[in-house]
């Protein structure tokens, strides 16, 4: 035994007297961790919100969170001698007095948007390959709960600055909180300590930002990574993976690496963008003052769907009893983002009820074999994106030589129109990948090669293809529809009858498939040869 | 009937098939230098770090093509950064793909559900705990218990209430009072109808007394746009009218939307457009809403000039400024 | 960049001064005029204002009328002054290539000589905004940046963005980039309000304060990059399209090798 390897084992033999990890360690360090590129997308999110950590607490050394007014005397010439709060100020003395400081505030906003960026490609992928279902419902809640909350923050994160962006920004959540009804004056006067824009805000927004949500962001990643970590991570089918085991490399020491590996990918990257692209120029938009504005206000892009709704409402406002209610801002800003999170919530549970399906998943979907599920996503994608694009039409409209008033158009319209598309022509999509598996299956792979028989006829040379592949092509249930009960046996309609004829036909249109091939009809096929 | 179809079997896991490195001692090694250089390369991109914090001036620019005349220092801190991490994480990948053992391995699942016995000692145990407690039998401590906690939750509530004052008629007041001048945003001097030709606009606030100071605050009520016009191209009532002066015509220049300044003014069309949500007012007609979110014209604040020829507010605006609230009569 | 545009302007300082001095000749000539009622500058002025006729009845008067009082799908330009033709004219928005939504910035079909022309021509039908002097703009000397950045974030910003880069205005119209325009450009512009942008008055924003929001443009023009690409300026648009293209592509490449098997 080395002098090296007697030290490691006295350390690890005093931590071990006192907690004994050893047993824990010794089972989790092989633990195994299957391997697909899309299970990285979580791991984005993890990392660049340790890089946000990072490069946020750098920023607080010198950030100064208070609205005092201050002359600007710093070193960059057209703000010179301007009237502007300390946020700001500070914001500017960090960008171009502090070496490397607009460098982290690069990095720190960067890493936000990639932040947001890879949660929602994570729930994508979570979604349409139906890694939500039981027993990771927890998870997916937890995850949807990440979402709002990464909104929230990195809207509070952008407001902080106190620029002309971000002070339009915040004027119009003042503006959304106001429209509540009864209660929306008072809760905008107590959260601005009086009238907008007040002194107050940024300090407590800044509580907020740097330590409240930080730190309920961690409680959760903490526990959405262990429940991945105890209820082991999903698999996509394939040869020897089963809904009893996972398959793929062990912790230690190959998954350590590559996982280490990407976190220092992950803030590469974030750096590399840091350096060569500018983001959130607020030396150009200039302190925040009411009365300015800027052409193209927009959101950064987690809220410009927000903003692309708010923006083609149509006109409503009720005036009665000597009161006002806005739904031209509580449609848009509240009930429908309202309903889309819960309804995002909700849908684990949503499914199993449709489906009947209430046992363990851990083999994912090829989103093909849930046409419904892949549908209804894509139809809400397509709903958000036209809300987003909107959010830009001006910038669109000006790049591609279109009006706003078209933009605005298309999106009231599209926005109504375009989801049901969306899902129509996904089903379809499918159904017609699910038809071309099965013919894969039963015909095999085109080799292109032409073969004239004996009849004169020409026929192409069909590979049958490996059992690996047709086990992949079919390995996934077909679950038969619902055929829960309208009428009891006397033929009375039971008191359940609504809601199971209800669940019985969104059970049906779940369990739309083309029949997968089997082996039976392969053989006789085989035998018509 | 799903015994006479014979589904697909499952073949099982593949055999594993080694890499070159696991089986051509020049590719391991090939691979390890790989791995090497990744590292070293990440050294690098710290030296260039480190030469760029210490020794390029802030004020130093360069040209890169795409990027256009770039600060050197944040560039080359930036990119220094950069390598330096992407080619640990590089490194560290590469080493774990081609010389760590990929052959995966299987390991089982076990299930969550505990067992039915110790799922039934756990609803005894909790029953047990709730008996020996008498949370059943001494229903007056239940019900004070959740009284007294009810309570409790006010305490933060109240104590949040200083958070800021009550809106009481703040939300329907501005600056603006019979008699108050408009004067230019910035730069605080008086108008006359005469300095401004037709087609012009002019940025106002109301003219401070003297020792009073302007705020954010007030900016944001009282920022108010003047526009003039022919006097025929207006389309308003005798009431409205008799708001504007000589063609020259004031309204709210915070969105009765969400707030934002609305100061887009196109002079041909005669419309006022807000960047922020695209809501479009037609000048001629008070304000009125053409296009857009907004619900209800811009406040136009009547205006006439006082003795010494300049513009001043004939009287405060007749509503609420900026964007709805519960409050709001009309 | 920072050289790119040193030989930009170098480019440009030779036709540029050539416009001033044209201008400043034709001005001085009316100043003078008035002043001396010198005879040959009289006779001089005559001739610029007829040569200018010339012009206007050849190019301009179908849409305008004969006597530039205006035609069905074109203003009058009388009492429009000299600073509103040497606008349109002077950066080749008028003549109009076509009558969609709005005269585009293109490359001037008249030179500097036949702009003054013109420009002499229709302020001889009623007083209007004059040209103004290149002594009188003078932006570098009587400027303040900071005073500029103030009131373009007050007047301007609103339709041609917080950096001057343009912005979308209703129906299809849009308030144009101010980058590359000369100051004279941008004065006038402001004194004469043409198409959609309303008129700056003298008064409301002072000549000085005039100078200063050219001087800060023209800082905003010449700011060098800062933080890395500018990404046009335009706001976190293109900041989230940069994310969703170039970072994630990068992210889920990287990804996508990482679970590759080695061969």
């Amino acid at each position: 035994m080395t002098a090296r390897e007697r030290i490691a084992g006295n350390v690890a033999g005093y931590v071990d007297d006192r907690t004994g990890a050893a047993k824990w360690m010794k089972k989790n360090l092989t633990k195994v961790f299957p391997d697909h590129w899309s299970f990285l997308l979580g791991e984005i999110c993890l990392y660049s919100f340790i890089i946000l950590l990072l490069s946020g607490t750098f920023l607080t050394f010198w950030f100064d969170p208070s609205q005092r007014e201050v002359v600007y005397d710093g070193g960059y010439q057209p703000l010179s001698g301007l009237k502007m709060s300390a946020a700001y100020a500070s914001t500017l003395h960090i960008s171009f007095e502090v070496r490397g400081g607009l460098l982290m505030r690069q990095i720190h906003h960067w890493a936000a948007l990639i932040f947001m960026v890879g949660i929602v490609v994570h729930l994508l992928r979570v979604y349409f390959t139906g890694a939500f279902r039981k027993p990771r419902e927890f998870n997916w809640i937890i995850g949807v709960g990440l979402l709002t909350l990464g909104i929230v923050e990195g809207f509070l994160g952008y407001s902080l600055p106190d620029d002309l962006l971000s002070g339009t920004g915040i004027r119009i959540a003042e503006a959304i909180i106001q429209a509540l009804p009864l209660v929306g004056s008072y809760i905008a006067f107590f959260a601005f300590g009086g009238a907008f824009p007040g002194e107050a805000f940024i300090p407590r927004i800044y509580t907020v930002h740097v330590l409240l949500l930080p730190g309920i962001f961690l409680a959760l990643i903490t526990v959405h990574l262990m429940l991945v970590w105890y209820q082991k991570h999903t698999q996509f089918p394939g040869p020897g993976r089963t809904e009893k085991n996972v398959v793929g490399y062990p912790l230690m020491p190959v998954y350590m690496a590559k996982a280490g590996g990407f976190f220092f990918i992950v803030f590469g990257v974030t750096a590399f963008l840091g350096a060569v692209a500018s983001i959130n120029p607020i030396w150009l938009y200039g302190p925040y003052t009411p009365g300015q504005i800027s052409a193209g206000s927009q959101p950064d892009w987690y809220m410009g769907w927000l903003d692309g709704l708010v923006r083609m409402s149509p006109p409503l406002e009720t005036h009665a009893f000597g009161h006002t209610i806005s739904w031209n801002i509580l449609i848009p800003g509240l009930i429908l983002p309202g309903i889309m999170f819960t309804g995002l919530a909700l849908y684990p549970f949503i499914e199993s009820w449709a489906t009947g399906d209430k046992r363990e998943h851990h083999l994912l979907d090829r989103p093909r074999n849930a046409p419904n599920r892949t549908a209804l996503g894509a139809m809400a994608l397509t709903f958000t994106i036209v809300a987003l694009l909107n959010g830009g039409n001006d910038i669109i409209a000006t790049t591609f030589h279109l009006t706003i008033n078209q933009m605005m158009w298309f999106s009231r319209i599209g926005v109504l129109v375009l989801p049901p598309i969306a899902f129509i022509i996904t089903k379809r999509l499918c159904l017609s990948l699910q038809r071309a598996d099965r013919d894969l299956v039963l015909h095999g792979r085109e080799t292109g090669r032409l073969v004239r028989m004996p009849n004169g006829e020409f026929v192409e040379v069909h590979e049958p293809i490996s059992a690996e592949k047709a086990w992949l092509l079919t390995s996934h249930e077909q679950i038969a529809p619902l055929e829960l009960p309208e009428h009891d046996a006397a033929g009375v309609r039971r008191p359940a009858a609504i809601k199971n004829k209800i669940r019985n036909r969104i059970s049906r249109a779940t369990a739309v498939a083309v029949p997968k091939a089997t082996e039976t009809e392969r053989r006789e096929l085989e035998g018509h040869h | 009937m799903s015994n006479e179809i014979e589904q697909i079997k499952d073949p099982g896991l593949p055999a594993h098939v080694h890499r070159q490195t696991d089986t051509d001692p020049k590719a391991a090694a090939r691979a390890e230098r790989q791995v090497a250089i990744l590292f070293g390369l990440s050294a690098i991109g710290t030296l260039l770090l480190i030469y760029s914090y210490i020794f390029i001036k802030d004020s130093s620019f360069i040209f890169i093509p795409v990027l256009g005349e770039t600060n050197t220092q944040q560039l080359g801190l930036g990119l220094g950064m950069a390598i330096a991490l992407f080619c640990i994480g590089a490194g560290a990948i590469h080493w774990a793909k081609t010389l760590m053992p990929d052959e995966e391995v299987i390991a089982q699942r076990h299930e969550f559900r505990s067992e039915d016995e110790d799922r039934a000692e756990f609803v005894k145990t909790v029953k047990a705990g709730a008996a020996a407690a008498g949370l059943g039998r001494r229903p007056l401590i239940k019900r004070t218990l959740g009284a007294a906690l009810g309570l409790s939750a006010l305490t933060p509530l109240l104590l949040l209430r200083d958070l800021g004052p009550l809106p009481k008629d703040d939300l329907h007041k501005t600056s603006w009072k019979a008699g108050t001048r408009l004067v230019t945003d910035p730069g605080d001097r008086p108008i006359r109808p005469e300095d401004l030709e037709v087609g012009a606009v002019a940025q106002t606030l109301p003219e401070l007394a003297p020792g009073e100071e302007r705020t954010l605050n007030n900016i944001g009520k009282d920022a108010v746009l003047l526009i003039r016009l022919r006097p025929e191209e207006f389309n308003l009532d005798a009431e409205r009218l008799s708001w504007t002066h000589e063609g020259i015509i004031a309204f709210s220049k915070i969105c009765s939307h969400m707030g934002c300044a609305v100061a887009l003014y196109e002079q041909q069309t005669k419309h006022l457009l807000c960047p922020c949500h695209q809501s479009t007012f037609d000048v001629t007609r008070a304000a009125k809403v053409i296009f857009g979110p907004a619900a209800r014209p811009l406040p136009q604040l009547a205006i006439t000039v006082d003795a010494d020829g300049y513009l001043v507010a004939q009287q405060p605006f007749t509503e609420p400024v900026g964007p709805s609230f519960w409050e709001r009569s009309s | 960049m920072k050289r790119l545009s040193r030989l930009r302007r170098h480019r440009a300082a030779g036709p540029i001064l050539l416009i001033f001095a044209l201008f400043t000749i034709g001005t001085t000539f009316q100043v003078a005029s008035a002043v001396n009622n010198d005879t040959t500058s009289v006779a001089d002025r005559s001739a610029t204002i007829e040569e200018g006729r010339q012009l206007f009845l050849k190019g301009c008067s179908s849409c305008h009328g004969i006597n530039a009082e205006g035609g069905e799908i074109a203003p009058s330009l009388i009492g429009v002054g000299a600073a509103s033709v040497d606008f349109q004219v002077g950066t080749g928005r008028m003549p109009m290539a076509d009558m969609s939504t709005q005269a585009m910035r293109k490359p001037p079909v008249y030179n500097a000589e036949q702009v003054n022309a013109l420009a002499t021509y229709v302020a001889s039908l009623a007083p209007g905004p004059q040209v103004p002097s290149e002594e009188s703009l003078n932006y570098e000397r009587d400027g303040s940046v900071a005073d500029g950045g103030e009131l373009f974030r007050t007047n301007c910003a609103m339709c041609h963005n917080f950096a001057a880069q343009g912005g979308a205005l209703t129906q299809g119209k849009y308030a144009p980039t101010l980058m590359g325009v000369e100051p004279k450009h941008i004065y006038e512009a402001m004194i004469t309000g043409p198409q959609s942008m309303p008129v700056f008055s003298d008064k409301t924003i002072t000549p000085e304060e005039k100078l200063s929001i050219i001087k800060w443009i023209k800082s905003a023009e010449s700011e060098p990059q800062l933080g890395g690409a500018a990404l046009g300026r335009v706001g976190p648009v293109t900041e989230g399209l940069l994310v969703w293209t170039l970072g994630i592509g990068l992210l889920v490449g990287v990804a996508v090798w990482l679970a590759m098997k080695a061969r």
